[in-house]
């Protein structure tokens, strides 16, 4: 590297910038120099770009659906490119923004510290326009992004460091702060203002669901509630929310890099399964158990936010129990909550903030277990 | 016949270079190394001034804290030189050695007939004392201390490691006399490990007055502490022996002739090495010996005394271990690789995952090995995959990424729980591979034991 960004140089204070530029284009020529004398070709950059590349389905499919939506409300008839086309447009400043504010953040926080900037937010910034509704306004979005860096992230020491994955709080910033702009009818489709078709409403299927299934079946919308559609995915919602087929080509991604766990994934599905299930049982909910695994976040979260390696458990039995609970209180959230239809958000904070105590638990266990085995030896 | 043990966990790292089994030569070296480094708790006091004329089982080195525990010369030969570091630290004591190799006389006995204490005093006066190594922490052994057991690998399986069929085909004899001895010093027995695939046809299987342990597993199932978990972990307060085959053929020829003969068949394998093949020779040899191995562009090869996963860094002007049977060269990977991460395929790299579409040219072409290089392939970052990302490959009951963090934290109550006790870095050796954040593991486990030892002392 030029001298000038070396210790002592004019520009150090750039040199985890400059490095991080340097790293992204070759893969650095250090060596090891301690221990094992070779090491495996994946590093965290792999890592991370496998997560990125998982997601892109889910964004692309968002994309269009910004636009299909949109097309639906208005009735005006677009081609399939075009439609991507107006979703692109309106999703692009999204992830601008994203990309922006973290990463100006990330760089400064790696200078302070003096490491090279850790490539976590690679994936967290482009999650992150996937879980808001199209139309948030941008000035927030950078505010909630630069809390959550901060507040969620830099603070406990970086990326690996932090409880709470920085994408959750960044959507639960937004939806504490500007619940108006977070929920409601009017947030879900792009410029949902304009000429509208009859009935119209920018209800979500979850938020219809939340008042029964008649509500949902009944409804006189633009688009069909049923769950095929929302399977994949023509309905409104978050931005990379709504296609499950899309999720699941990501989630097939995942689990066959070995970047995440499928234990959390399918014990999150056990876990709304059974709580949806009781629900149907007892009759609390007439929302059948499997609508739910359609319907809004329940999905991606499962996928994408819930098996964050960081902030998930990190034991085996944990991350069965970490996973359940998350896909449990999911869906409890869903039935019981009379303001807001959504559920996984929360459910997935909620799993954050217990994922270290289920650890703890799980390997104090094991301990005991272990020693009980080694005294009947 | 004992039950097989499974390990299920493990990992093949396919690196080129494997040792052909056969003997290329016999190298004797003019000038031979001690070096204190290689003992791990041993605090050296030098015995030998320049000039003087030694013996081959002539004591060079005593040990500050326990002074019956010596090193000696391998080879005959004169003093030639006091290598000292910082600090006048002690790093090398270079031996000229004589064209004609003479021994000291240490008599021909049965151990059978020998008492402990007797084997013993045998064993320090000879200088072989330090090839038994004591857990926890991987010291040399404490003679006043009693083993609950002695244990043995007889399996190899780091990748390139000299295999013990072979390295020890002569030797059969001599450490059937040493498993002897060695059976007097410990009332739980010698434990021998072996590979359940092997065991049947290889000649080692015929060694008696052992208790036998069959496994079956991937790397590391050879390191002889993986085997101690599954055959009777270390507890707190546990002192448990081990020895490597060349230790016991050391003591065997010991006993059979009287004489401190270290010399040992010695793999010199690895991507860089032209031919890999086996050489007999005694540790200490310099890596310049080896020149019929390697080409002449030294300055690009790394020379690593043991394995590729846990040996040690020599240098070319370095030395062959004390208990090491492997020399392995490898490239230094200096080399920046343009966009390197991001692409579909990486020829000539390994990756336990499938984040790299290598699996599928792992499956075209099964047996092919890698010419892998020293390459990082990363930068260093913050532990960000989960503990059990790092369990996946280590085949021991324990949470590798827990006790990392707790000899980061150098909190003691926590590395006791999470088994300090049981492990030393070479056992760690492969979740340090498969890191992705290219946090160097074993030198972590290797200060956490420094820490114990302190603290603990």
């Amino acid at each position: 590297m030029n001298k000038i960004f070396e210790k002592g140089g004019k520009l150090y204070w750039l040199h985890s910038t400059i490095d991080a530029f340097e790293t992204f284009l070759h893969v650095p020529g250090t060596v090891a120099r301690k221990g094992a004398h070779i090491r495996d070709a994946v590093d965290l950059k792999r890592i991370m770009i496998i997560a990125v590349i998982a997601a892109a389905p889910a964004a692309l499919f968002g994309m269009w659906n910004v636009g299909y939506q949109y097309s639906l409300a208005t009735g005006i008839s677009w081609n399939i490119l075009q439609e991507f086309w107006y979703g692109f447009l309106k999703v692009l400043p999204l992830y601008l923004v994203s990309y922006i504010v973290g990463l100006a953040i990330e760089f400064a926080s790696a200078q302070i510290r003096g490491e090279e900037v850790n490539e976590g937010y690679l994936v967290s910034g482009f999650f992150i326009p996937l879980i808001v509704p199209v139309d948030v306004p941008l000035w927030m979005l950078a505010v909630a992004v630069a809390f959550a860096v901060i507040f969620g992230k830099e603070v406990f020491g970086g990326t690996g460091m932090n409880i709470i994955n920085p994408a959750i709080l960044t959507r639960a910033f937004l939806f504490f702060s500007y619940p108006n702009h977070m929920s409601g009818e009017n947030c879900w489709i792009a410029g949902a203002s304009e000429n509208l078709v009859d009935c119209y409403s920018g209800a979500t299927p979850l938020a219809l669901a939340a008042n029964g299934m008649d509500a949902l079946t009944n409804a006189h919308i633009q688009y069909t509630p049923d769950f095929w559609t929302m399977f994949w995915g023509g309905v409104p919602g978050s931005v990379g929310e709504t296609s499950v087929i899309a999720i699941l080509l990501g989630a097939f991604i995942l689990i066959w890099t070995g970047v995440a766990s499928w234990k959390i994934m399918l014990s999150s599905v056990a876990g709304a399964v059974v709580v949806g299930g009781i629900a149907n049982l007892a009759g609390l909910s007439d929302v059948p158990f499997w609508y739910h695994l359609v319907m809004g976040g329940f999905a991606f979260g499962t996928v994408f936010m819930a098996t964050d390696p960081v902030t998930s458990a990190q034991t085996e039995p944990g991350k069965w129990i970490y996973g359940f609970l998350v896909g449990a209180i999911c869906i409890i959230i869903r039935l019981y909550n009379p303001g807001y239809a959504e559920g996984m958000m929360l459910a997935i904070f909620l799993g954050n903030i217990f994922a270290p105590l289920i650890d703890h638990i799980v390997v104090n266990l094991h301990i005991k277990a272990k020693n009980k085995k080694i005294a009947t030896l | 016949m004992s039950k097989t043990i499974v390990l299920k966990k493990g990992l093949n790292i396919p690196i080129s270079g494997v040792a052909e089994k056969r003997l290329s030569k016999t190298v004797t070296s003019e000038v031979i190394a001690i070096q204190p480094s290689d003992f791990k708790g041993f605090l050296p006091r030098l015995l030998v001034k320049e000039g003087d004329t030694v013996l081959a089982g002539s004591p060079v080195l005593s040990d500050k804290k326990n002074p019956d525990i010596i090193v000696a010369s391998p080879l005959s030969g004169t003093v030639k030189e006091i290598v000292r570091g910082e600090k006048r630290k002690l790093l090398a004591v270079l031996i000229q050695t004589d064209t004609e190799q003479k021994s000291l006389d240490f008599g021909i006995r049965q151990p059978e007939n020998l008492s402990a204490e007797e084997i013993k005093t045998a064993l320090l006066e000879s200088g072989l004392w330090p090839f038994l190594i004591q857990r926890p922490y991987g010291v040399v052994a404490d003679p006043k201390a009693c083993p609950k057991a002695i244990f043995i690998s007889a399996i190899c399986s780091a990748p390139n490691a000299a295999d013990p069929e072979f390295a020890f085909e002569t030797e059969l004899s001599a450490i059937q006399t040493g498993i002897n001895a060695l059976n007097k010093l410990s009332e739980g027995g010698v434990h021998v490990s072996f590979e359940e695939k092997t065991f049947a046809g290889s000649p080692l299987s015929r060694l008696k007055g052992i208790h036998e342990h069959l496994f079956r597993g991937k790397y590391p199932v050879g390191n002889v502490g993986v085997q101690i978990s599954h055959i009777s972990p270390i507890r707190k307060g546990d002192v448990v022996w081990t020895i490597s085959l060349q230790g016991c053929a050391a003591i065997g020829k010991l006993f059979s002739k009287g004489v401190c003969d270290l010399r040992r068949r010695v793999a010199v394998s690895g991507p860089m090495a032209i031919e890999p093949a086996y050489i007999s020779t005694v540790p200490g040899t310099p890596m310049n010996c080896l020149k019929a191995f390697y080409s002449t562009n030294e300055e690009n090869v790394r020379f690593v005394s043991g394995d590729v996963m846990s040996g040690k860094n020599v240098g070319k002007d370095g030395y062959l271990g004390f208990f090491d049977n492997t020399i392995t060269l490898i490239k230094e990977g200096t080399e920046k690789e343009l966009l390197g991460w991001i692409r579909p395929f990486r020829f000539n790299q390994y990756s336990a995952d499938h984040t790299y579409f290598n699996w599928c040219l792992g499956w075209l072409t099964p047996k092919k090995k890698l010419d892998m290089d020293t390459n990082l392939h990363g930068g260093p970052r913050a532990f960000v995959m989960s503990d059990s990302y790092y369990a996946k490959h280590l085949p021991m009951d324990i949470y590798p990424l827990y006790l990392t963090k707790a000899c980061l934290a150098g909190d003691i109550e926590k590395m006791e729980q999470f088994g300090i006790y049981e492990v030393l870095p070479e056992d760690l050796a492969i979740c340090e591979y498969t890191d992705p954040s290219k946090n160097n593991i074993q030198d972590i486990i290797a200060k956490g034991i420094d820490l114990m030892l302190k603290e603990m002392a």
